[in-house]
């Protein structure tokens, strides 16, 4: 088969890349183009090949074979240097920020403007500057990185590509920790950027910022192309058909909500909002989202539920019953369980195997007398795998080599088997791809059907809107208002989470 | 899916070999160079004090094992054996009553740094550090930084750290040994049969993701460092009744770099949340093989140091490497599944 040449006026060519594992093709002849001012976002599910894809464009990883053309021309991108000599920066989902150092430090970090063998800070400062303004970040080019929001953090690293004159900008899920007002922020810098012709892929999970910004979507399955789609084309099922290669259902949640609140909060004021006293309940069954923009005190609330941080006051009743939260594990006592907002550094043990981490927080009961009970805990990790479908070649595998998705369904395994009355969810599908969030999502409204009572909090507003019998709104520490289930809509979620009135 | 059973020990077993090897090489080594190296008088000797420093090393592991360091074991042995022989020969005290209060000391010491590391959030270095000087100064103190020994009234005890027991048949075995087998059932047992085991290697390698599973880790880490000081305790003791002349400013010095060394050249991890027993006693072997053939070999005493070091710092080098190896083979293999 002989290939259409890439015309210069083409920014960027990937052709015929193939790269292989050993055992496993990561991509096969996936093909790329970019032009000169285009948004593309590449999307898939988890393992379908887009980071490994954007690392080779980033000259982090090498192919196997691929054609790369810049403007045309043929290029080897064999390093990050070499990337970057033809215009193309790759900004990583985890930031790559010395938070110790300023702003403008962190900026020409390895290439300082330089007098006499030492750096010259007034160029330093000097030259920050514009870079900042072109992102839109206004704080002094002086700040230290680590007092910035990771969405302003996010800004830095783009001013870095920027300064490294980069025509081709790579971002790797890039508001996946970002709140909705720095989202926003971040949507104008792209449209700024491709205006000024600069050509920007980016990966996402998130259907509807895809919607939002993209030209063209790129959709992978499997390390392989599964389809484009032009502006024009891009829906939600659309991709979410070629993405999974079916249309998902959507099922309308049957509320098994009862009467009685299993979780029962008078008063509980958090040590982020001690002046704010939250009252609410959660009923057996019920499926209770917490929305709000990221810092209107979610986390807060379910840190202090679970008894990470102590309340400043207030009760919490469990089943009628006023229960004392010092320490996780009088929360895990009374029949609550927590699976934290961050899966990697809060929720599992990368470095220990699933099974392991599955029969942590049992080890208790499973034990006798304080020795472990090998056998029985064999039974629990087999067991709860089975149930959450947990993906691995082998129990003892370590956690560190699953699916994002994997990793959660282990970091809600580990709770299943002591069978919790109340289950808080923090941002339980963050990062994973859709199959898995579909899992989870069944599997909530499983656990509820046995009348687990569930709380949750989510930062996405379809997540909130499917998931929630009933939903309560944060705003700036307090319950803005709640809303039943006919009466959620997006509109009535983000006039409260934006402080307006109900 | 491969049915495919490949069971992640604490450490693996590769790495097990590999210092097994290490320490086998030495010893042939050795051995064909100069007979006198498996000599049977040798050979007790080097048993005996392997065992002393196995029982401190199995100690600092505990404590690296939940990520800290104790860097005061050194100068707890030196303040137990200092204070042990002063109570009996200059003090009249009893030997119940003096083993009770020097047990009673370590396990003191081992609650301070704990409480002072879990509660007050200080970091083991520093707290450990301030530990060395102030336990070796209080030993000084004490004796009047004067040597102290047991006479020959204490023969009887002592048998307990230079003594041969017969086991049956026609062999013996230097009396240490019996405590480190001892110290050492325990402790693996502790560390892989019971769930308290489970919480330290857990809390090692992530402590939040450890709290969160319901975990007391403040109480788990005072727990390490109390077995850390009590088996530096237990260490002083024979040490002290193995020399029979001890310098209260000397006794045990630089004891703890020996353990932790030991402990990392038998597979603890400093970041946490790896180490086996066995690993921590072949790593002990390694470091006494290794000076009793610097002794032998007639190798300059000088230079004792350096090749300990350097002997070190090669064997975790080559761990890196291997295990580099082996991760990256790992990571193919779990993009393969």
């Amino acid at each position: 088969m002989s290939l259409p040449p890439s015309s210069p006026r083409e920014l960027l060519a990937i052709r015929q890349l193939s790269k292989r594992f050993p055992g496993v093709t990561a991509l096969h002849q996936v093909e790329l183009s970019l032009q000169r001012g285009e948004v593309l976002a590449v999307i898939g599910e988890n393992g379908a090949g887009k980071s490994t894809l954007m690392k080779i464009i980033g000259g982090v990883q090498q192919p196997d074979e691929v054609e790369i053309f810049v403007e045309g021309r043929p290029v080897h991108l064999d390093s990050v240097r070499a990337a970057e000599r033809h215009g193309i920066a790759l900004i990583h989902q985890e930031l790559n920020l010395a938070d110790n150092l300023d702003v403008a430090a962190n900026l020409f970090l390895g290439r300082e403007p330089q007098r006499f063998g030492f750096v010259d800070r007034r160029r330093l400062y000097a030259d920050a500057a514009p870079l900042l303004s072109q992102v839109g970040l206004s704080c002094p080019p002086h700040t230290i990185v680590g007092s910035l929001s990771l969405g302003h953090q996010q800004l830095v690293e783009i001013a870095r590509a920027l300064s490294t004159n980069a025509r081709v900008l790579i971002m790797d899920e890039p508001t996946s920790s970002l709140s909705q007002h720095e989202t926003d922020q971040l949507y104008r810098v792209v449209k700024e950027l491709r205006a000024r012709g600069v050509g920007i892929i980016f990966i996402s999970h998130r259907l509807g910022e895809v919607k939002e910004l993209a030209d063209r979507v790129l959709v992978l399955r499997d390390g392989e192309n599964a389809g484009e789609l032009s502006r024009e084309q891009i829906s939600h099922e659309a991709m979410v058909k070629r993405m999974v290669g079916r249309t998902l259902g959507r099922h309308a949640r049957v509320s098994f909500g009862g009467a009685e609140a299993w979780l029962d909060v008078r008063g509980l004021r958090t040590p982020a909002h001690p002046r704010v006293p939250l009252d609410f309940t959660v009923r057996s069954g019920e499926i209770v989202g917490v929305a709000g923009l990221v810092g209107a005190g979610r986390t807060e609330l379910l840190r202090v539920l679970f008894g990470i941080d102590r309340a400043i006051g207030g009760q919490v009743l469990l089943r009628g019953k006023e229960v004392k939260l010092h320490s996780p594990l009088d929360a895990i006592r009374a029949g609550l369980a927590l699976v934290p907002e961050d899966r990697k550094s809060q929720g599992v043990i990368l470095q220990m195997a699933v099974n392991e981490n599955i029969t942590l927080p049992s080890l208790r009961r499973a034990g006798r007398g304080g020795f472990r009970q090998r056998r029985h805990e064999n039974e629990i990790a087999a067991e709860m795998a089975r149930r959450l479908d947990v993906r691995t070649p082998s129990l003892q595998q370590f956690v560190q080599f699953l699916s994002g998705g994997n990793q959660q369904k282990v970091a809600l395994a580990k709770w299943l088997a002591l069978e919790p009355r109340v289950l808080l969810l923090d941002e339980p599908t963050r990062g994973i791809d859709v199959g898995a969030k579909q899992e989870i999502y069944q599997l909530m409204e499983k656990l509820a059907g046995h009348g687990v009572a569930i709380l949750f909090v989510s930062s996405e507003m379809e997540e909130v809107l499917r998931m929630s019998d009933r939903a309560l709104v944060m705003h700036e520490g307090r319950i803005a208002g709640e809303l039943s289930r006919t009466e959620l809509s997006e509109e009535a979620v983000m006039n409260l989470a934006t402080g307006h009135a109900a | 899916m491969p049915a495919q059973r490949r069971p992640h020990p604490v450490i693996s077993m590769k790495k097990l070999l590999g210092i097994f090897g290490l320490f086998a090489a030495i010893f042939v080594v050795t051995a064909v160079l100069n007979r006198q190296f498996v000599s049977a008088y040798n050979l007790q000797n080097l048993v005996s004090w392997t065992s002393l420093f196995g029982i401190i090393s199995i100690g600092a592991a505990f404590v690296i094992i939940t990520g800290g360091i104790d860097l005061s074991i050194g100068s707890v042995v030196g303040l137990v054996g200092s204070l042990m022989a002063w109570l009996l020969t200059q003090k009249g005290w009893s030997v119940a009553g003096t083993l009770t209060l020097v047990l009673t000391v370590s396990i003191a010491i081992g609650l301070a740094h704990g409480l002072l590391i879990t509660k007050l959030r200080l970091q083991p270095f520093v707290v450990t550090l301030c530990g060395l000087l102030l336990y070796r100064g209080l030993a000084r103190y004490v004796t009047d930084d004067q040597s102290q020994g047991f006479g020959s009234s204490y023969d009887a005890l002592r048998q307990i750290a230079i003594g041969q027991w017969q086991l049956p048949g026609t062999f013996a075995l230097p009396a240490p040994v019996f405590f480190l087998a001892g110290v050492a059932v325990v402790a693996a047992i502790f560390l892989n049969r019971t769930i308290w085991g489970r919480y330290l290697l857990a809390l090692g390698r992530n402590e939040t993701a450890a709290r969160y599973s319901g975990i007391d880790t403040d109480r788990m880490k005072v727990i390490a460092y109390v077995i850390c000081s009590l088996l530096g305790g237990v260490g002083g003791i024979l040490f002290s009744l193995n020399l029979n002349s001890i310098q209260p400013s000397g006794l045990g010095e630089f004891y703890e770099l020996y353990a932790i060394a030991a402990a990392v050249l038998g597979g603890c991890s400093l970041r946490g949340g790896e180490g086996t027993i066995t690993g921590v006693i072949i790593g002990t072997a390694v470091m006494r093989v290794l000076y009793n053939a610097i002794n032998i070999l007639g190798i300059p005493t000088h230079l004792e140091f350096a090749i300990i070091g350097s002997v070190i710092l090669a064997g975790v080098i080559t761990d890196e490497l291997v295990q580099r190896l082996a991760s990256r083979r790992r990571a193919t293999r779990a993009l393969a599944s």
